[in-house]
């Protein structure tokens, strides 16, 4: 039986009720009930904006000591020199997906609850064993070194360029950009690890010397390293998500793998690679409302799009280099739903809306 | 998932990375580290799938929390002395978060190792959790507590305010300077893996003895994502410790984020559960004895001292002296007073100490009344307008600080001020360290060796300076700093809210003129420098009687 005469007395803070509720008295400011430092986009400010406007300082804006730190050879905090594009008003950006950590996390676990599902029916149902060698192979090669080119742009591109941006806005949605693509890059290798553990003939480890050798994927591998190696931020963002992602990833995801994968009897690439499409078409969304504040921006917009113009001119030709070596994947599958000429046509035409919803002209090394 | 599958489906994502052989990515931050000779160190196994259904998981319980705290009333219940001290902490902590997301790449950059990039990057999207999760339990208390006027400018007060201004150094101090300096050493090593555990966990424990367990519902969510930023922040400090060339620069960095750290941290976080709670028991944790389990013990006996065999140059000196300035110099107290002198440019009421406090201040740090209990009286007599000035305006024995150059927390322990012609200045620090920190550290060359990439102390540093030779009213109206009638001050140095009369106004506090101790510093003679110093510095000894 326990001894409980020797009970020490326990310690514990003692609630007090202080009735510190709202409108427990009326006095200056009692209703002041809302953030007043900024202007809402609309009559009432949202969740997004309250949890994100301005909570990176801006000298422009109520900073008034300035950055405290500095680079050894530049100011410190968020230059705006550090892209050649300019803007009246960095801070009139909103992310039109307001993204912000609920929204991150419901949505991206929505996806890797599908993603998981998918593939465990795949696993009970042995869908894999009546996959032909050739789309095998196909799955094995190309969805492999893809893979590559969504890593590489997480860490290397999204994430780098969060650091860069002149407004929290900006540099938030970039950072959910970079989470994506490392989700989506990461559900492409575990699915490639399902696949190389099911009994089907499946080389897992195919992909790297695709991706790192494989003449017809060396020019992809090529632009994604030169995306990497672009100093400044806007320019980076653009190339990748208005260009190579219109014409490079759009063309292998959306007018490739995904009008194919049926055809071929399969109904889990798809599914995960629509995953991605999804993922890309939030991102295309904040990515041209960037820009478009950017082209119509009254007093730099000119300047801008001349601006613009010049970046497609270099990074136009390095992605149709990158999209004419990939034609032979189109001949691989036993299933050939669609050709090459049709996808780049396709991915052309939209690359074309993106380039006019901006008002931007449409380059001549698009014809080439 | 099961651990078996999960070093499987690690070891398969490590695939994913190649050595680029067109181009290699753009170095936007360097570094003055070197790691050619670096082992590659593996972090904390992270991956996607696992790590967003565990986080929407921890979400969820955050958000049903806030929830039941709405439906349960927690606001009456709440302590008002806690809860205004948090318009100040979350006007802070937020920008930190954030920075701490923007570190990421630095660090990618300056460190060599695919396998650590994936966990950076994870520690990138944590932090953007962290940073809208606080914004928006801000949100709350601004929606739910009786006076939400200085939680509604809470993000324009951060950038306008002196106590800001130190606040931001713990963000701006990640993501400005060398790469490693200031996203690894400043921020994982030392302000993540030491700090956030006063931050974190102290002062969450704290307010739920105040009424408010909504802080450390948001706090503790936060603090478990801070393991595995720990775990990355390690990795990268092995694989530095293997080239003997980092070793200097280690050893400065170590010095410089451990003492500027404690000059931030411990004064805000010190005053903020100090002279913040109302729970007085005698069994009750100080913040000295917190801070000796938290950072002496579980960081500097169980972290950092096990480093010295590989080779890290531990700041002994400087831990010890930061307990001695806890501990026997009054460090925070006398934050604290500065904190409550600055009362009309606060944006937060700070409520006066009565003889409950005192008693538990003296049986925790024998002698604070005969040096602070005087003053504390003082501020309670010259609450009210009508008939005083503000404090900071009244003959209490009490001399205005000068600012710290480097750390920007006044010289408060005035007989270790340190006042010294740097960049052709005469500039004040509050210790030799923080001298230490601005004329030898932060430069282009550091015992010899060129260090291009270190940070430099850079804008304008003393706050008072912007606010020279004014008078109080127009400075507060300038802040912003006044209640939507117009005329009532945001800050008021008590906690009634119930009779007009005793809120100050902009009227009250008219006609008392603000001089910046450093211009007025860079004013004086030779000689009138040296007796004002002197004058000065022997003030620290004195009692505030």
């Amino acid at each position: 039986m326990a001894d409980i005469t020797d009970q020490k007395e326990r310690s514990f803070p003692k609630i007090e009720f202080t009735d510190s509720e709202a409108g427990a008295l009326t006095f200056p400011s009692s209703k002041s009930r809302t953030y007043n430092y900024y202007k809402p986009a609309k009559l009432r400010a949202t969740m997004y904006e309250d949890v994100t406007v301005d909570v990176q300082p801006d000298p422009e804006r109520h900073l008034t000591q300035g950055w405290i730190y500095g680079f050894g050879d530049g100011p410190g905090g968020y230059p705006q020199e550090w892209t050649k594009a300019k803007s009246s008003n960095w801070h009139a950006f909103l992310d039109p997906n307001e993204e912000w950590e609920q929204s991150i996390y419901r949505n991206n676990s929505a996806v890797v609850h599908q993603v998981e599902l998918c593939l465990k029916n795949a696993k009970r149902a042995s869908v894999y064993d009546n996959w032909n060698t050739s789309w095998l192979k196909f799955i094995e090669r190309n969805v492999g070194a893809w893979m590559h080119a969504e890593n590489g742009l997480a860490l290397h591109v999204f994430t780098a360029v969060q650091r860069s941006g002149p407004s929290n806005m900006i540099n938030t949605a970039v950072a959910v950009n970079a989470a994506h693509k490392m989700r989506f890059a990461q559900d492409l290798a575990l699915f490639n690890l399902d696949l190389s553990e099911a009994d089907v003939e499946f080389d897992g480890a195919a992909h790297r010397a695709v991706w790192q050798e494989a003449p017809e994927w060396q020019p992809t591998r090529k632009v994604v390293e030169q995306l990497t190696a672009v100093g400044d931020w806007a320019e980076l963002l653009f190339a990748t998500n208005i260009i190579f992602e219109q014409l490079v990833g759009s063309l292998f995801r959306t007018e490739l793998v995904m009008q194919i994968s049926a055809r071929n009897g399969d109904y889990i690439t798809p599914t995960i690679v629509g995953t991605g499409e999804h993922d890309y078409d939030r991102d295309l969304g904040y990515t041209r409302a960037l820009f478009r504040l950017l082209t119509q921006d009254e007093e730099h917009g000119a300047a801008n799009k001349e601006l613009f113009g010049q970046w497609m001119s270099t990074w136009v030709p390095r992605c149709l280099e990158a999209v004419r070596a990939l034609q032979p994947i189109w001949s691989q599958p036993a299933e050939k739903a669609v050709t090459f000429a049709t996808s780049l046509e396709n991915a052309k035409s939209k690359f074309s809306f993106v380039l006019e919803d901006l008002g931007l002209d449409i380059p001549k090394e698009l014809d080439q | 998932m099961s651990r078996q599958s999960l070093t499987k489906a690690h070891a398969k994502i490590s695939e994913l990375t190649w050595e680029p052989t067109f181009a290699t990515p753009a170095t936007r931050f360097g570094t003055d580290y070197t790691f050619e000779k670096a082992p590659k160190k593996d972090p904390l196994k992270q991956i996607m799938r696992s790590y967003f259904p565990m986080e929407e998981e921890k979400d969820n319980r955050v958000y049903g929390a806030m929830d039941g705290a709405i439906r349960g009333n927690m606001f009456r219940q709440v302590q008002q002395r806690w809860l205004e001290w948090q318009k100040l902490f979350l006007s802070i902590i937020p920008f930190p978060e954030i920075s701490a997301a923007r570190a990421m790449p630095m660090a990618i950059d300056a460190v060599p190792n695919p396998e650590i990039h994936n966990g950076l990057a994870v520690q990138m999207i944590d932090e953007v959790r962290h940073s809208t999760i606080q914004m928006n339990l801000k949100k709350l208390y601004m929606n739910n507590y009786i006076d939400p006027a200085g939680f509604d400018m809470t993000e324009k007060a951060f950038a306008n305010n002196y106590a800001g201004t130190i606040g931001r150094q713990f963000g701006e101090g990640f993501i400005t300077g060398d790469a490693i300096t200031a996203a690894n050493i400043y921020l994982t090593v030392v302000a993540e893996t030491a700090f956030t555990n006063t931050l974190f966990v102290a002062m969450p424990d704290e307010a739920a003895a105040n009424g408010d367990y909504l802080l450390p519902t948001v706090f503790h969510s936060v603090q478990s994502d801070e393991s595995r930023h720990i775990s990355n922040g390690y990795s990268i400090l092995l694989m530095a410790l293997a080239d003997e060339r980092n070793r200097p620069l280690l050893e400065r960095d170590m010095r410089y984020a451990w003492w500027n750290n404690h000059c931030v941290v411990d004064a805000a976080i010190g005053t903020f559960i100090e002279y913040g709670t109302k729970d007085r028991r005698k069994d009750r944790e100080s913040y000295a004895e917190m801070w000796r389990r938290w950072i002496y013990d579980d960081y500097y006996r169980s972290y950092l001292i096990p480093l010295e065999k590989y080779g890290l140059t531990i700041p002994h000196d400087l831990v010890e002296e930061a307990w001695n300035r806890i501990v026997n110099k009054g460090y925070v107290h006398e934050v604290a007073r500065f904190f409550a002198t600055g009362w009309p440019v606060n944006y937060w009421r700070i409520d006066a100490m009565t003889d409950t406090d005192f008693e538990w201040f003296e049986d925790k740090y024998p002698g604070w009344y005969s040096k602070y209990g005087k003053w504390w009286e003082e501020y309670s007599r010259l609450a009210h307008p009508g008939n005083n000035k503000p404090i900071a305006f009244e003959d209490v024995g009490y001399q205005y600080p000068h600012r710290c150059w480097t750390c920007m927390v006044p010289a408060l322990i005035r007989e270790d001020m340190v006042t010294e012609k740097v960049d052709d200045q005469w500039r004040t620090y509050c210790s030799e360290t923080c001298y230490w920190t601005d004329a030898v550290a932060f430069r282009p060359e550091y015992e010899g060796r060129p260090t291009p990439n270190m940070g430099r102390l850079t804008g304008f540093r003393e706050w008072e300076t912007l606010h020279h030779d004014k008078d109080l009213a127009d400075i507060v109206q300038d802040l912003g700093y006044v209640r939507d009638d117009g005329k009532t001050l945001i800050g008021q140095p008590h906690l009634q809210l119930d009779d007009p009369k005793k809120m100050w106004t902009l009227d009250d506090v008219r006609g008392n003129h603000f001089m910046s101790p450093n211009v007025l510093l860079n004013q004086m003679s030779d000689e009138e420098r040296v007796a004002h110093i002197a004058d000065y510095m022997a003030n620290g000894t004195k009692s505030s009687s």
